[in-house]
């Protein structure tokens, strides 16, 4: 069958000089970017959440209301001067969602980013040694899978006052043994491949051949799962906040707004409701773009488009 | 004169991908006469299995399909379904490289073939189904094929398996067996068994042969005709011997030439440099013009028919097919190995710094 | 490194052997079993894989040495093994004086600038993440080469196995098959090695593709006088590149004899065998030949035929020996000494016959 595979090895026509290389002519990475780009939910949610990102962190700065700071008008409707109106303290509720987003988002990200970075080291070394190591590392992470993320949270983030980097500490410190256990069964395949041992033929040591080989090989699965993570970090801190465990006032973030303003449902909605569909918007562009990631990822998708 | 049983005409095939569209079969025909064998060689890309899949109806929805394929006369491209599943098997049977393609792992093999024959004669008794399946598989060759009848796929050897298919082939007397690498998974000597069941298999059914293999030595011993392909077309057919003795292709003379040979000593290949082109976008002129030793400037620009060169059914794809009358490989291809300069120049060279203490 | 203090005394040569010059890697009773495990919680040893068992070779300076034989036969797992990619059961790899089974990973590093190994599947053999400069860079970086200069060195190297150096920077997968290969041969190269361990080089390359590798891999052993373990599974490339062949089946050597020879007058079964099953593209020769043909498929490696491993297919052991005779092939495991053919066969009633 392998000529029927031919064609999607096919490559451009080069200049004559060039002429030998007939084989595939994109790079790994350009061809992800390209199935990326073909995947239209995905790249609008990627619009859509560069433009709330660059709302929310640049936003605040332009805005003639800040997020911690009274305004004359109490339990305003939204209207041109106040666009999504004000609670009954006075705050201006755009200026405090604008911040809510950006607390939120600051959370989310860390936690990615942090659990990202130690679970797929952790699994790298369990896949990448197997036996014993692997045993106790991996039993490790699934002791810290059997935790229940819920209660853990509530009562350490109870103790550290809230401020966000110690939330999102907390929560990556729960959430790192999924990316452990994903990288681990990436490596364990991974390190059965010839230029794993080809690596080996030429003496590289352990630490070459994970950080340079290995890692580098199971980037896809990573990149996946780190967006998956920002959408769980947005809810986890969302849950938490609304339980008032989370993120303290006079900060605020996108599940503190929806907490405070859950006695107003009826009388102002719109405190409730649009921080709300922040949170519901987030979450959702995120799994999106997941979803096209890994679409662009998964090596069954080079087969001939019919 | 024979009648022909399969007929293939002006046959192209083309892909939808991502990059375009890829031409993997570019007007090939043949006619293969009663009881004949005819080897398709080529490599990786030339075409030649999606020739074979084209012909039986098996390419994915996607491809597009041109040209003639006539079986006994009967016209296959656009029949149904139905009608091209009743032909295959009774008519055309096809044997791919991997035996598991065509058998079901959850089914013994008694099974596999009892149904192949009961579909084809659906007044034969279950009975004499299971008989005629260990009948066949000891013609195929399988030790004790009254234990074996009852094996499944995954209990068997890969030599074994392509016997079964082998065996599930010539179950209905087909006409045609085309057969896609059926060896090239397999360890030598285990592809000499299959090749002599296969043998088995034509004198038993008078089947006609299609072999599609990139094995010049099985095309050699297998078969009467042979057609080279390179970039989707034929692209020199005639007789073993004319091919093999007197090629007027310059792919063909080249691939003889670049074979390390058993019976032979020689001093030196003589490699094609380069490679098969992209058949996405195929620039005008002869697709082998930029590997070609003997390209001039006609060959960039048109590109060659098949035509007749030397006998009757010798046909050569070759702007300059008669300055290769008696010509080895070795007067048109270069022995290239490595860039002599270089090499001499790091067979002098110092390495860039002394081995000294290693930094571990 | 106490490497030059050692006496690099060698071994005694193997008798019959052939080979000539000094023996650079020597490989005797050379063992490998992999356990087979048990299915389950609990995962217990119930059997062993016998792929390699007791296999001696020298490997001489400045020659090809040819290893043969089908899947199953234990080539790939010599070459692992000899490179320490395995660990050996049992048995001595020596080279200059190292016994190589007996050393640490670290000890065995410097070393492995000298010995080095070109594998089977160009596909599979390079980091798909890496540029072709990095990784003919590699084994420079990875032995405190890379300086400056090393730069031009890659590029020497990519000159020399034929490809363009100014498409250092791309990626592995936009080249064609063969030209992968030319880049795995320039990173086993890099190092200047003494010893290249051939693991199928050219096994999955076109046949137009496959005659340029081989001419490359011919010159650069001639010009660097390099010495060659060449593993394939295919015969007539074993005879264009091979100075000696040695015939593998289900982890033991059945012959060795210099490739001339081997070809011309096999004198065990299998290897009569194995050359009657190449097909010869000749149509005329390939259709007159003498054939001697095996039935079968080679047994499981987990539990071995006694005696004579091959006696389970062997055409001889079959329809030419007496009752009386076969007891030995069953019996005895015989041993790859020279019975009056002139070179060494694993067979107690070998006997040269012309195929070709």
């Amino acid at each position: 069958m392998t000529d029927i595979e031919a064609p999607g090895s096919a490559g451009t026509q080069l200049p004559p000089g060039e002429r030998e290389f007939t084989v595939r002519q994109r790079t790994q990475t350009q061809l992800v970017l390209r199935r990326f780009v073909r995947h239209r939910a995905a790249m609008v949610s990627l619009v859509v959440f560069v433009l709330i990102l660059l709302w929310a962190f640049i936003g605040p700065h332009l805005w003639h209301y800040s997020y911690e700071k009274y305004t004359e008008d109490n339990s305003k409707p939204p209207s041109w001067k106040h666009p999504f109106g004000t609670n009954s303290s006075g705050y201006d509720a755009y200026a405090q969602v604008m911040r809510g987003t950006q607390t939120s988002l600051k959370i989310a990200i860390m936690i990615a980013l942090g659990s990202t970075l130690v679970g797929a080291i952790w699994g790298a070394i369990a896949g990448f040694y197997r036996g014993i190591v692997d045993a106790v590392m991996m039993r490790i992470a699934d002791l810290v899978l059997t935790l229940p993320l819920f209660a853990i949270a509530l009562v350490i983030s109870s103790r550290t006052g809230g401020s966000w980097y110690w939330i999102a500490i907390v929560i990556a410190g729960l959430t790192w043994a999924y990316v452990a256990r994903v990288v681990r069964s990436s490596v364990l395949s991974l390190r059965e491949k010839e230029f794993i041992e080809a690596a080996r033929a030429l003496g590289a040591s352990d630490v070459r051949i994970i950080f340079r080989h290995l890692l580098p090989n199971a980037l896809g699965p990573i990149i996946v799962n780190a967006t998956i993570l920002v959408a769980t970090g947005i809810l986890t801190e969302t849950a938490l906040s609304f339980l008032g465990f989370g993120v303290q006032p006079p900060d605020t973030s996108l599940g503190l707004l929806v907490s405070q303003a859950q006695t107003a449902v009826d009388t102002r909605p719109w405190l409730f409701y649009i921080p709300g569909a922040f949170i519901i918007a987030i979450a959702l562009t995120i799994n999106f773009i997941g979803d096209g990631l890994r679409d662009a990822f998964d090596p069954r998708q080079q087969r001939v488009r019919q | 004169m024979t009648s022909a049983v399969l007929e293939v005409e002006d046959l192209s095939v083309e892909f939808g991908t991502e990059d375009g569209t890829v031409r993997a079969v570019r007007g090939v025909g043949y006619r293969l006469d009663r009881g004949e064998s005819l080897g398709i060689v080529g490599e990786s890309g030339s075409g030649k299995s999606v020739t074979a899949l084209a012909v039986m109806g098996l390419l994915p929805t996607g491809a597009k399909v041109r040209g003639s394929v006539r079986f006994e006369g009967t016209e296959l491209l656009g029949l149904s379904d139905a009608r091209l599943s009743d032909l295959r098997g009774s008519g055309i049977a096809m044997i791919f490289q991997d035996p598991m393609t065509s058998l079901n792992p959850v089914y013994n093999v008694g099974y596999q073939i009892s149904e192949t024959l009961l579909r084809h004669n659906p007044d034969m008794k279950q009975r004499d189904a299971r008989k005629r399946a260990v009948e066949l598989l000891g013609t195929v060759g399988i030790p004790s094929p009254e234990r074996r009848v009852d094996s499944y796929p995954h209990e068997m050897s890969g030599g074994m398996r392509q016997r079964v298919v082998i065996a599930i082939a010539m179950a209905n007397d087909p006409d045609v067996i085309i057969a896609d690498e059926p060896t090239t998974a397999l360890d030598v000597t285990v592809q000499a068994q299959i090749l002599e069941a296969l043998e088995t298999a034509r004198a038993e059914t008078g089947a006609a042969l299609v072999l599609i293999t990139h094995d010049l030595g099985v095309v050699a011993g297998h078969t009467d005709r042979v057609a080279v392909m390179y970039a989707g077309r034929i692209v020199e057919t005639g007789s073993v011997e004319d091919i093999f003795y007197t090629p007027r292709m310059p792919y063909t003379l080249g691939l003889l030439g670049s074979l390390p040979r058993l019976d032979r000593e020689e001093a030196r290949l003589t490699p094609i440099t380069g490679s098969p082109p992209s058949l996405l976008n195929l620039p005008p002129g002869c697709p082998f013009s930029p590997r070609c030793p003997m390209r001039r400037d006609v060959c960039d620009t048109d590109e060659p028919a098949l035509r007749r060169a030397g006998g009757d059914l010798h046909l050569s794809a070759c702007h300059f097919a008669d300055e290769l009358v008696d010509t080895g490989a070795d007067q048109v291809f270069d022995a290239v190995g490595a860039d002599t300069e270089a090499l001499a120049r790091f067979a002098d060279a110092a390495p860039a710094t002394n081995p000294e203490e290693d930094p571990v | 490194m106490t490497a030059p203090a050692q006496a690099a005394s060698p071994l005694p040569p193997l008798p019959g052997h052939g080979g000539t010059g000094e023996p650079v890697l020597q490989v005797r009773d050379l063992v490998k079993h992999f356990p087979v495990m048990s299915k389950g919680i609990v995962r217990r040893r119930v059997g062993d894989v016998h792929a390699v068992c007791g296999v001696s070779f020298d490997l001489y300076e400045n020659e090809t040495l040819g290893l043969v034989g089908e899947s199953g036969s234990g080539k790939t797992t010599i070459s692992r093994t000899v490179l320490g990619l395995e660990r050996a059961t049992a048995g001595r790899v020596r080279y200059q004086g190292h016994e190589l089974t007996e050393l640490s990973r670290r000890q065995m590093r410097p070393l492995r600038r000298e010995l080095q190994i070109v594998f089977q599947d160009p596909y599979a053999s390079l980091d798909p993440r890496m540029t072709v400069h990095e990784i003919v860079a590699e084994p420079l970086r990875i032995h405190g080469r890379y300086g400056s200069g090393a730069g031009a060195e890659v590029s020497e190297l990519l000159r020399l196995v034929g490809l363009n150096p100014e498409h250092g920077n791309r990626f592995a997968h936009e080249f064609s098959g063969g030209q992968r290969q030319r880049i795995g041969i320039a990173r086993a190269l890099a190092l200047r090695p003494k010893v290249v361990i051939l693991d199928e080089p050219v096994s999955a390359l076109d046949v137009s593709i496959q005659a340029g590798v081989l001419n490359l891999l011919m010159d650069l052993q001639s010009e660097l006088s390099l010495s060659f373990l060449f593993v394939a599974h295919d015969l007539s490339v074993m005879r264009h590149v091979a100075g000696r062949v040695a015939v593998m089946y289900l982890g033991r050597l059945v012959e060795i004899a210099p490739a001339r020879q081997l070809f011309a007058r096999p004198a065990h079964p299998y290897t009569q065998a194995l050359v009657s099953a190449i097909p010869l593209p000749d149509p005329r020769k390939e259709r007159a030949r003498k054939r001697i043909t095996i039935q079968g498929d080679v047994p499981s490696p987990v539990r071995p035929p006694s005696g004579c491993r091959f006696r389970t297919r062997c055409p001889k052991f079959a329809n030419q020996l007496t009752d009386s005779e076969r007891t030995s092939c069953v019996e005895e495991v015989p041993a790859l000494v020279d019975r009056g053919g002139g070179n060494p066969v694993a067979c107690h009633y070998a006997e040269s016959v012309e195929l070709l």
